[in-house]
């Protein structure tokens, strides 16, 4: 009789043989083969006992609490990516400017002088400074309200600060888009800012929605060392004296300004 | 095989509450991965501290495991068992940290020459080298030692593929697709893995068992 191979016989021990029925009738007719097999076994046996340290009842709450923080994208399948809210709003700012820099180049066209062509490039800007303005004004409540966050109670061990970080995830967002359209638009002060802020914003979008007073304390430190609530409220000062001399100057002034150039 | 086996009932039933998690993380829900995460995180320590042989890689295997899982679960057929989705990106994770830890230990010692997988590095071979005195054979904790060593000295895909069958239970598909390999060649990793263990192991396991039987070992 040929004996079973130590192959054939791991591979039925692990589950893995193609010949199973063969195999079993064979150990029971070979005392051999079955002594050999019970010696794989008993050094598989040994190595059972190899302990796995448990890791605790709340071990999965603790890996929840590690890893949360970390999951700043939402997963899902790629084409719902462009359906998420904050992108369909950054989009939509995009169409937006485009759709009113076109309206604005169109309004202008009519005569093609240089003058004109000045005038559209001034309608253009002032969309930006509207809507940047905008952009800064939420961005610097944001900032102030998460500065102005505190516990409730001394004894208060965590603070939520859920709603601050979800507005900073929307409005790194837009930010992006302007700091983008500011950088083509040869701002570079105005660009130069909106970096600094995308950096806080992206701090607070990537904190975890509950932190520590501790926690707290660190983020508006460093909200306050970077100085970036004053920044943005010069900014958005310049910003608001740039709308003011782009407006356009009244009808009567303009004819009679075309009357003084007839001369 | 220490793999834990639940009824075909409850095995269902959590597959089914796992893949509705799944559909509302994929909808935006994030706490719903939490569930997912609660309930598969001890499975997965498990198999990765089978892998990696210490808890503090096991428990950065967890991690960047439900991490990368959660990064891909657009990419995650519906009709697929959670549970063994994630096992799968955590072996396949764990045998990431366990060659990068090789590479930073043969930078600390000295370089040895030899391959894992050749001759030189047969644990027999080893073994014999450090064989212990017969009195110090019938401790339990030296035997431990010589099985974590044998182990170790096993290769990253002899210990994956022995971890998953042996421990896990895993299928051998399921094993080849972590090992890329076939289901034949994963088979032969799994008879190596076994006969090398055993070459290393049974002097030390005949041993005891003959204290035993002589009552000089509790």
């Amino acid at each position: 009789m040929n004996h079973l191979k130590e192959e054939e016989l791991i591979a039925y021990r692990e589950g893995v043989a193609e010949q199973r029925a063969a195999i079993s009738e064979h150990l029971a007719a070979c005392e051999e083969c079955r002594e050999e097999l019970q010696r794989i076994e008993a050094v598989l046996a040994a190595l059972d006992t190899l302990p796995v340290p448990e890791p605790g009842p709340d071990y999965g709450r603790q890996v929840w609490k590690e890893i949360a923080p970390r999951l700043t994208h939402s997963p899902g399948r790629w084409w719902q990516v462009w359906l998420e809210p904050r992108r369909l709003a950054a989009a939509g700012a995009v169409v937006a400017l485009i759709i009113a820099a076109f309206v604005a180049g169109r309004f202008t066209k009519r005569d093609g002088t240089g003058d004109n062509i000045a005038n559209k490039e001034q309608v253009r800007e002032r969309i930006l400074v509207v809507a940047v303005g905008e952009h800064l004004g939420h961005s610097e409540r944001m900032l102030i309200e998460l500065s102005n966050a505190a516990p409730n109670d001394p004894a208060q061990k965590e603070v939520n600060i859920s709603a601050e970080q979800h507005r900073a995830e929307d409005l790194l967002q837009e930010n992006r888009l302007y700091r983008q359209t500011a950088l083509q638009e040869g701002d570079a002060g105005l660009a130069s800012v909106l970096d600094e802020l995308e950096r806080v914003l992206l701090d607070v979008a990537h904190s975890p929605e509950e932190v520590t007073p501790a926690q707290l304390e660190a983020i508006q430190k460093k909200i306050a060392a970077r100085g970036i609530l004053f920044k943005v409220r010069v900014v958005n000062k310049e910003l608001q004296q740039r709308q003011e001399a782009t407006k356009p100057a009244p009808a009567q002034k303009d004819s009679a300004k075309r009357e003084r150039n007839k001369v | 095989m220490n793999r834990m086996q639940p009824s075909a009932d409850s095995t269902q039933a959590i597959a089914d509450s796992d893949a509705i998690a799944v559909e509302r993380t994929l909808a935006g829900d994030r706490d719903a991965y939490r569930v997912l995460v609660e309930r598969h995180s001890h499975n997965v320590f498990r198999l990765a501290y089978r892998m990696t042989g210490n808890r503090h890689d096991a428990e950065e295997v967890v991690q960047e495991a439900f991490l990368r899982g959660y990064q891909k679960l657009g990419q995650f057929a519906a009709r697929a068992n959670f549970g063994t989705w994630v096992y799968r990106i955590a072996a396949n994770y764990a045998i990431d940290r366990m060659r990068q830890r090789q590479k930073e230990e043969s930078r600390r010692e000295a370089p040895r020459g030899e391959d894992r997988d050749g001759m030189e590095n047969d644990p027999l071979n080893r073994v014999k080298d450090e064989a212990p005195t017969p009195e110090r054979l019938t401790q339990s904790i030296e035997l431990r030692k010589q099985m974590e060593q044998a182990l170790s000295a096993l290769s990253d895909a002899e210990r994956t593929a022995f971890v998953m069958r042996h421990w896990e239970g895993c299928g051998i598909e399921e094993i080849a697709e972590v090992l890329k390999s076939s289901s034949n060649a994963t088979k032969n990793t799994v008879f190596r893995a076994v006969q090398k263990l055993r070459r290393a192991l049974q002097p030390f396991v005949e041993t005891r068992a003959e204290a035993r039987a002589m009552g000089t070992e509790s």
